[in-house]
């Protein structure tokens, strides 16, 4: 039996397709969840995908977290379930407060689209662990808000508390720390694409993983990350741990 | 509830925590040149947000707007708010009964 995951679909969303098939493709159920229902449908984890959830307008992400699907993510990530946001959803896990941070607009003041080259800070954990040795890996941004900002203080916690799980990489595998860093896209404080709640059961980044599944299209290395979710879900649940249920 | 319910307009300005990269106000600051200005510097863009709120007292309506302001209006991870009250209205004889001037309570600024 296949393992079931939810991607959640704001007004706006547009990668939620993108996001459903990587997760076929990495051996999953998907399965849609809708803004409005804060039934979770009992998957065993949850993706936030890219867009403009409700137009992006106030701030990206500041409208999503109040939906009903939010609230029920949120009560699911506390019962230490697995959330991916990616891009537009990592920028909904920031403004609801269930990962470190908050992404400001991009440096440059541009929207970027290109590919670029990030580096996993840790493979042991649920986002990373089948990565192995492929790294670094290439998969596209898209994003005007995307400069990765905290405070000095949180920088340093989330480094020593080992939160960092991806940085930008120039081609030769280092590190992008510097905001201008031309590897850097969008201006990133310390070259950080995501970061991981303290619990490790929440991660948000800024690449698209789940537009980088086909070789055939330039690059198949997201589905590492795609597929180190679906892995980590399956053996939650074959060890008994609680899945989503409807929540409230 | 025997006090009349009453308007309060507000507005809100939202604007980058001091410190925090402003793109959008480096942006500005860097067009001023081609207007041949030099004595315009630091340079924040933020957003204006105005509502009305129905409630029969002030302090309620402040209260309400400070909650608002924080939880949905601003990050204050990354801005911080002030608050204007703009006039108000009792909506019983819909006629303006302390129209104030937007600076008269002078911004309040919060977090």
């Amino acid at each position: 039996m296949s393992v079931r995951v939810g991607v959640v679909v704001f007004p706006g969303s547009n990668r939620d397709v993108d996001a459903l098939r990587a997760l076929e493709l990495a051996g999953a159920e998907p399965v849609s969840l809708w803004h409005e229902s804060a039934d979770l449908q009992g998957v065993a984890a949850i993706v936030l995908p890219g867009g403009f959830a409700y137009g992006d307008y106030l701030r990206a992400g500041a409208i999503a977290r109040f939906s009903p699907a939010m609230r029920a993510v949120s009560a699911f990530a506390a019962a230490a379930g697995l959330v991916l946001g990616i891009c537009n959803g990592f920028q909904v896990l920031a403004e609801a407060g269930l990962v470190p941070g908050a992404l400001l607009r991009n440096r440059s003041l541009r929207f970027v689209c290109r590919q670029v080259t990030i580096a996993p800070e840790r493979l042991d954990t649920p986002f990373t662990r089948a990565i192995g040795e492929r790294r670094p890996l290439r998969m596209p941004v898209a994003h005007g808000e995307g400069c990765y900002y905290a405070d000095e203080a949180t920088l340093d916690a989330l480094e020593r508390d080992g939160q960092v799980l991806f940085r930008y990489v120039d081609d030769d595998g280092s590190p992008a720390l510097d905001p201008d860093d031309r590897a850097n896209p969008n201006g990133s404080l310390r070259g950080i694409a995501g970061v991981m709640n303290a619990a490790g059961n929440v991660a948000g980044l800024m690449p698209h993983p789940e537009t980088a599944v086909e070789a055939l299209l330039g690059s198949d290395d997201g589905l590492l990350i795609i597929r180190s979710l679906v892995e980590s879900a399956g053996e939650r649940l074959a060890a008994g741990r609680p899945t989503a249920v409807g929540a409230r | 509830m025997s006090q009349p319910a009453a308007e309060f307009r507000f507005a809100v300005n939202v604007t980058p925590k001091p410190g925090i990269l402003d793109p959008q106000g480096r942006a500005v600051e860097q067009s001023l040149p081609h207007l041949g200005l030099s004595s315009v510097s630091a340079v924040r863009v933020g957003r204006r947000v105005e509502l009305t709120v129905a409630v029969p007292n002030e302090t309620e309506a402040r209260a309400v707007v400070d909650h608002l302001a924080r939880e949905l209006l601003s990050n204050p991870l990354i801005e911080v708010y002030g608050i204007e009250l703009l006039g108000a209205t009792s909506s019983t004889v819909s006629s303006v009964v302390a129209p104030m001037p937007p600076d008269a309570a002078g911004p309040e600024v919060a977090s």
